[in-house]
């Protein structure tokens, strides 16, 4: 896909997503107008600014047609191929460590997620891998559960239990 | 006068006090490790308080407070800098130049100039503080709904110039961060707005911290991992004493900015709406609006790192005013200090100055001495930070995605918002890529919901009449001064052509 | 002290065998304090002075944690709570929202009967306050011909439609038959601040809200919301004494999700009333103005929500829900 395609179906969007945002806020039935006395409605300020924001795609488009745009003429590969593995790796490795967070818990999650990179991508050493893929979990625990005191996300049910029984050992012999 | 300053006096001897000096350096070291994560900032620090509370006597409480509050701010610039990921949303500003900089292998220099600005702004705003508590608090009263959006318009005003060069994709980003600042629930007709596939999660809105991370954590990552082909590994610094000095006499190529960051900061955070993030944005437009090179900031430029330093900390000293004056929190965060004082048996409001004056004395003395303590910590670890850029890409990569995740969890305590973050940071990447600038998005978001909440405000409490925004004495000057800023870089260009066509001619 | 970890600790060693089935109920991770409120408005100070005592006084072998869910007036700790039905670890401090929110947006799906009550904390009033700058306006009946005189250019400031003064504010406009412009703002304290600015004319502020600047003499009450004069206000009278059909309470109670096991619920309310019964609790209400006799818990407290439901139901429909949004 070259640059000038992407800046089209970018427009296209940028355009649809304002139409969608201005749908949304009329189909609510919020007031879009000025209410007599009152001043602005609870939808006016949402709906005309995203009617702005169609504006402005429609204008990229106008300019996308006459080619105004440096984007527009340029016909350079949007995402060069060499780099598209990096950062599709990228973006689906942080998806899965989401997803995983809420199936097998933060801590486990994080473990595969640092093997992956240090391991997998990397190719450092098994000491650097260890390194990483047990203090990353030590780190985060102490830091965010242990002083900041907030309780990460522990995943399914029985993945909480077996965490449970590291967690008890902490307020057994530290408290 | 003479009372002010025997009671600084005995402020200043409490800090000194061994255990009091402790909890100042614990306090600072603690404040700039959890500010300088990701998403983490004073706000989650404060958690760190109280245990703490219950171990020492209040007035150590309060100094460790106050110690970490500051360090949290310093300790903001640190990853914004180093990392490009605003540490707080008060750093936002910092990584408009801080990155660049350290791009260019001058995160050293970056990170100095952020201590130093940092210093004096705190120090500047600590003192107006000293001097001025009430008399700033009976003009912070008069802050009105109309007086708030009159300010936004100036702040607004600010950014002209923030853009990129293709207007209609800037006009686009500042509008899509306006209407995601009205996501969730109107506290003024009580009503749901965008509540997208009826998702209960959207009334809480989308916080400002999801869109910077996404953008500057996610987006800002894959955007380097892209450019750099994976070699994010930037130039190593040698930290060398030739260097430090020559980077202390850089101080005057920034001192006008640090200026005026800080009386700005300190004035814009004493206002209850405000709070520093708005005024470290303020600080960096009005910087760059008057300077002789205004082409060179966002590029690198280390007086646009300074302006918005000095504006965040003298902010963070102005909103303690409002809370210690008038017990209204100025900040999130000043709203937790303010929990803390409940605990320990104290009411902010008027009487808190002539009923407790040893905690408010004690609480200003250790600002003073904990602006010293940080400037020193910060200098001193200056070569640890500057190390985090030689990590291959590897290591760098998972660790920042890591601490954004959990950095967003932490702020909300919902999966929710991290959902929101990447889906934004990818999107973000993907229009950055074709020229759209993300920052007025991210600018606008902050400022979006106070500049509707004040307007509708305003507008109901004239009945609609939109001429009271002219007829109120601090809201004209506001709303003037917002005009003559917006034609300020105009005439200067029509200035500029005449020259050039006299020149010719 | 050590007891008490001791038991927790096989209590928690148990429980991991058997959950649920063990009597001694105690938690066995860090319990999830939600506050259906932004931070620093009055359930706010409450929840995290509760949390620091529990820590102070070590009376929980897991710490609280307190977690601000305020979208939507409360809707989105609401409809978290539902989410979480059955969980043990999770507890919520509520106000008049609770009540009010789900009537209002009735497509949220709660029904706050199903939940499981633990202990009314306290019942929090409201005062009619003006700035003391306003001399003309010494007692309810100049309030209200000043208030007729101008007409809609009388502010009123609260903290948001749907909210429990805008609903106060409502319920005065129908008894005095006047109508007032009403400004919401974020939190009980910016309210206060507008009030003593002379941004707005007047509001219904909790005591806490305005007590430092009653006590700096910057604002005044006119009428008290109460059936009796609280001690902390014996000038001024309740409505009732002047005639007027009002009384309006903020109710602070702790309540669990849908379905909590009675073990625990048998541990929460335990805690709850040993703080309710602290020295520190009990000043707080002093000097708060809050009404704290005694702990309301069980069956009692789940009645008093049913009646509380009711009563608003019909106080909403009465003045309106649209005399609420303004819409």
């Amino acid at each position: 896909m070259t640059v000038r395609t992407a800046e089209l179906l970018m427009a296209i969007a940028t355009l649809a997503l304002s139409l969608g945002l201005m749908f949304n806020v009329y189909a609510d039935g919020l007031t879009i107008g000025w209410v007599e006395g009152r001043g602005p409605g609870a939808g006016m300020w949402p709906f005309w600014l995203s009617a702005g924001m169609a504006l402005a795609a429609l204008a990229t488009l106008v300019r996308w047609v006459q080619r105004k745009t440096p984007e527009s003429r340029s016909d350079a590969p949007y995402i060069a191929p060499e780099t598209l593995f990096l950062v599709a790796v990228s973006a689906v490795s942080l998806l899965a460590l989401l997803v995983l967070m809420t199936v097998i818990g933060t801590y486990l999650s994080l473990m595969l997620f640092m093997f992956f990179y240090v391991r997998v991508l990397g190719k450092h050493s098994w000491a650097m891998t260890w390194a990483f893929v047990v203090g990353t979990p030590i780190f985060i625990y102490l830091l965010f559960e242990v002083a900041l005191t907030k309780y990460l996300p522990k995943g399914w049910p029985i993945f909480e239990e077996g965490f449970l029984v590291i967690d008890n050992l902490r307020y057994e012999y530290f408290y | 006068m003479e009372t002010i300053l025997v009671s600084l006096g005995a402020g200043l001897m409490q800090a000194f006090e061994p255990l009091n000096l402790f909890m100042i350096f614990a306090g600072c070291l603690a404040g700039l490790f959890v500010g300088c994560m990701p998403g983490l900032g004073s706000v989650n620090g404060v958690a760190i308080l109280l245990p703490v509370t219950f171990l020492v006597p209040p007035t150590a409480a309060i100094i460790f407070l106050a110690a970490l509050y500051y360090g949290a701010m310093y300790g903001g610039a640190i990853s914004s800098i180093t990392l490009g990921i605003p540490g707080a949303s008060t750093a936002v500003a910092t990584v408009f130049d801080g990155r660049p900089m350290a791009q260019q292998g001058k995160a050293d220099k970056a990170l100095m100039a952020a201590a130093i600005a940092s210093f004096i702004g705190g120090t500047v705003s600590v003192i107006l503080f000293t001097l001025f508590a009430p008399p700033l608090a009976a003009f912070a009263l008069k802050f009105g709904p109309q007086e708030e959006f009159a300010l936004m318009l100036l702040a607004f005003a600010t950014f002209i110039g923030l853009g990129g060069d293709d207007i209609p994709k800037t006009v686009f980003s500042i509008l899509l961060g306006l209407v995601m600042a009205a996501i969730g629930f109107d506290i003024i007709s009580g009503q749901p707005r965008m509540i997208f596939f009826d998702m209960v999660e959207f009334q809480r809105g989308i916080g400002f911290l999801v869109l910077a991370i996404g953008i500057y954590g996610i987006g800002e990552m894959l955007w380097t991992l892209e450019s750099t082909k994976g070699q994010v590994t930037m130039h190593k610094v040698q930290i060398t004493w030739a260097r430090m000095k020559a980077n202390f006499a850089e101080v005057k190529k920034y001192i006008n900015s640090t200026w005026l960051g800080s009386f700005l900061g300190f004035f814009v955070g004493t206002l209850p709406a405000a709070g520093a993030t708005p005024a470290s944005l303020m600080s960096y437009g009005l910087s760059k609006t008057f300077s002789k090179d205004p082409d060179s900031y966002g590029k690198g430029n280390v007086a646009g790192v300074a302006a918005p330093e000095a504006a965040n900390n003298a902010a963070s000293t102005g909103s303690m005013l409002p809370m210690i004056t008038l017990g209204i929190p100025g900040s999130p965060t000043t709203a937790i200090l303010l929990g803390g004082m409940i605990i320990w048996g104290l009411r902010p409001g008027p009487l808190l100055f002539t009923e407790s004056p040893d905690f408010v004395w004690g609480l200003i003395g250790s600002m003073y001495v904990a602006n010293v303590a940080t400037v020193i910590l910060n200098l001193a670890m200056i070569p640890i930070f500057i190390r985090v850029l030689a990590m291959p890409f590897t290591l760098l990569t998972p660790i920042i995605f890591v601490l954004c995740v959990l950095g967003v969890f932490a702020t909300t305590d919902r999966m929710f918002d991290t959902w929101i973050m990447l889906i934004l940071g990818v999107g973000g990447y993907l229009m950055r890529k074709l020229n759209y600038p993300v920052a007025p998005a991210v600018l606008a978001i902050v400022l979006g919901p106070l500049a509707e909440r004040s307007l509708r405000q305003s507008l109901i409490s004239s009945q609609g009449d939109v001429t009271t925004f002219v007829t109120r004495p601090i809201s004209l000057t506001c709303v003037l001064l917002a005009l003559a800023l917006i034609s300020y870089p105009l005439v200067q260009r029509a200035l500029r052509r005449r020259q050039s066509q006299r020149r010719a001619a | 002290m050590t007891y008490l970890k001791t038991l927790a600790a096989s209590a928690a060693a148990l429980a991991v065998m058997a959950p649920a089935a063990f009597a001694d109920w105690a938690p066995r991770k860090p319990v999830e304090f939600i506050i259906m409120a932004g931070t620093g408005g009055g359930a706010d100070q409450i929840a995290r002075l509760l949390q620091g005592l529990i820590e102070k006084k070590d009376l929980s072998p897991r710490p609280f944690i307190p977690i601000n869910k305020p979208g939507g007036s409360g809707a989105e700790a609401l409809r978290y709570m539902q989410d979480k039905a059955g969980d043990n670890h999770t507890v919520m401090m509520t106000l008049n929202s609770f009540y009010t929110t789900p009537i209002i947006q009735e497509d949220l799906g709660v029904d706050v009967t199903e939940f499981t009550p633990i202990g009314l904390m306290a019942m929090d009033t409201f005062l009619l306050w003006v700035n003391t700058d306003r001399n003309d306006i010494t007692d309810l009946d100049s309030y209200v011909s000043a208030v007729k005189g101008a007409g809609l250019d009388w502010k009123v400031g609260g903290t948001g439609s749907g909210q429990e003064d805008s609903v106060l504010t409502a319920m005065m406009e129908a008894a005095f038959e006047y109508e007032v412009t009403y400004i919401p703002f974020p939190g009980g304290g910016t309210v206060a601040k507008n009030l003593i600015g002379n941004q707005i004319d007047s509001t219904v502020n909790n005591p806490s809200e305005q007590m430092e600047f009653y006590r700096a003499g910057n604002s005044k009450p006119l009428v008290q919301f109460t059936g009796e004069r609280m001690a902390a206000f014996p000038d001024t009278p309740t409505a009732k004494e002047l005639g007027v059909d009002i009384e309006y309470y903020m109710q602070r109670s702790v309540n669990g999700p849908p379905g909590m096991d009675p073990e625990a619920v048998e541990w929460y309310t335990n805690l709850f009333q040993t703080l309710f019964d602290s020295q520190e609790w009990q000043d707080f209400c002093v000097s708060d103005g809050l009404t704290c006799d005694a702990m309301m818990n069980g069956a009692e407290l789940a009645n008093f929500h049913a009646t509380q439901k009711d009563a608003h139901v019909a106080l909403i429909e009465q003045v309106g829900a649209g005399a609420i949004t303004g819409e």
